[in-house]
């Protein structure tokens, strides 16, 4: 089992010193960012040319739901969130204190990537596993 | 390159059939769509078989061990929710590039019931409510509140498309629910992911549907032209890059895409269709496409539903079948059942739900990941 919690996701980084962040990359021939990394570009078909970049912690709501149903042992509701980051890049994940209600949510409001436990979930092994979600900014 | 012609087709009453196999299904519509037109097993020149659940199964040759193992050469496609319709358009080229005159393509699923997707990878933990969701109800939830967050579509808009092809299935005997609901009763359904309600989803459900393409001499030859119909257009579209669609499958520009190339293809616009059976896999998924295939301008969809526009007796019927959201959503089936809704039109069978005078249709899947297929049929003249 590791001594420190895991990435829930490969582009999540955990740096030995410092704060954890989302990887992404971007083609160095169209400016196209993806999440994580990769050979080549989807976009122009160029090879060998992504370059990889930390993204931003910040970034707005570009849309979401609001999940009612889900899988046993997933607590309902909850808001799934598509985030696009200042900088590049599109993201999903849960946005977090915010009331599960389209009244109280806004298109293009301005969150923050935010990095905690996976809602305690723990692999075969036991090892726990480092998250990120999203909250609104204040 | 000479016209392909539907001179046989058929679909079973979808439903569930744990009892049965895939093959089983398969070899009933099979059969259906082969007495459609009066051949047999033993004329078909090549089987072109669509299912996706036991993709690796050779489901086709199965089916040929149910009706007749002629020997002949058969293809499996599997293409997410775009798998019939992908076994029929390669049906239909290879008698266009007049390798065969005559094939059979089938589309066959058996499905369990449930959510769909958000299963994700098996190392690790478990991404579900974790990293947002990855179930179809929420993948489609965000999909319509990006039109809400664009044009202000509203959770009622998006409802009565579930009231209207409730309505219209009621009309068809061969869907899997024929119940009205009114919206009050769509709204206060059990929400799965919010704005999509239990009403607002389609019915995973086992299904089949066949159909026998033969070329325009054959189709003369073995007289059957009286009932034929003519494909106009049959296109296929992977989804062009997008910035996020990676995290947000898009299924607006594949459709788009595929819409553009159908119209130019058969010499026709939106204006010339006379009833469309597109892919409601949610409710508001019928919103976006009314857009995507041009039936209004941007912004307009709501406004389309509003209207009646898009009803049995409106402007432009879609899904007067039930859709998917009642006759049923066998993955595989979807695409091809939707040519028998059509040519049904065409032919003037479709009894209480017959759009009038209907000459020209058009059929539309979206297989999620992703693939767009469309297809446009008239009436052989």
């Amino acid at each position: 089992m590791a001594d420190r919690p895991l990435p829930a996701v490969s582009h999540l980084k955990i740096p030995d010193d410092g704060d954890p962040y989302l990887e992404g990359c971007r083609c160095g021939s169209c400016g196209a960012t993806f999440l994580g990394t990769r050979d080549n570009c989807s976009k122009c078909g160029a090879r060998g040319k992504m370059q990889t970049i930390r993204l931003a912690n910040r970034g707005e709501l570009y849309s979401y739901c609001i999940v009612h149903r889900s899988f046993p042992g997933i607590d309902v509701p909850y808001v799934s969130a598509i985030v696009d980051l200042e900088g590049g890049g599109t993201v999903k994940g849960n946005l977090i204190d915010v009331e599960p209600d389209p009244s109280k949510i806004d298109f293009g409001m301005p969150v923050d990537v935010v990095y905690d436990d996976a809602l305690g979930r723990r692999d075969a092994e036991g090892n726990a596993y480092l998250s990120y979600f999203f909250k609104p900014r204040t | 390159m000479a016209d392909a012609y539907v001179v046989g087709v058929d679909m079973i009453k979808f439903g569930r059939f744990p009892e049965k196999s895939v093959p089983q299904l398969g070899s009933e519509a099979a059969l259906m769509a082969l007495d459609d037109c009066g051949l047999t097993i033993q004329d078909m020149q090549a089987l072109y078989c669509g299912n996706l659940g036991q993709a690796s199964g050779m489901v086709g040759q199965r089916i040929l061990q149910e009706i007749g193992q002629t020997g002949i050469p058969v293809v499996n496609v599997a293409n997410a929710c775009a798998t019939g319709a992908t076994a029929f358009r390669e049906a239909w080229a290879s008698v266009k590039a007049d390798l065969y005159d005559v094939v059979l393509a089938v589309g066959v699923e058996q499905m369990g019931r449930g959510l769909l997707g958000g299963g994700g990878g098996s190392r690790g933990i478990s991404k579900e409510g974790l990293l947002g969701s990855g179930t179809m109800p929420s993948v489609f939830a965000e999909a319509g509140m990006e039109h809400t967050r664009q044009y202000g579509t509203t959770f009622e808009q998006f409802a009565k498309v579930s009231v209207k092809n409730h309505h219209h299935s009621t009309m068809n005997p061969k869907a899997m629910y024929q119940i009205e609901t009114p919206l009050e009763t769509v709204m206060n359904s059990e929400m799965i992911s919010y704005p999509n309600t239990k009403l607002m989803c389609s019915v995973n459900v086992d299904g089949s549907a066949a159909a026998v393409i033969a070329s325009e001499k054959k189709a003369r030859e073995l007289g059957l032209m009286d009932r034929a119909i003519k494909v106009r257009a049959s296109v296929l579209t992977s989804d062009p890059w997008q910035e996020r669609d990676l995290v947000m499958p898009d299924v607006n520009t594949c459709t788009r895409k595929a819409a553009a190339a159908a119209y130019e293809m058969a010499g026709l616009g939106p204006d010339d269709i006379d009833l469309i059976e597109l892919h409601d896999c949610f409710a508001t998924a019928e919103i976006l496409h009314y857009e995507n295939l041009g039936l209004c301008e941007d912004g307009e969809a709501g406004r389309l539903i509003d209207d009646g526009e898009v009803a049995l007796g409106g402007r432009i019927p879609v899904n007067v079948s039930g859709g998917l959201l009642s006759k049923g959503h066998p993955l595989g089936a979807t695409g091809i059942a939707n040519i028998y809704e059509v040519s049904t039109h065409l032919r003037g069978a479709a009894g209480q739900r017959q759009v009038e005078g209907a000459r020209i249709g058009m059929t539309h899947v979206i297989g999620l990941g992703s693939a767009c297929g469309i297809h446009i049929l008239e009436k052989a003249a």
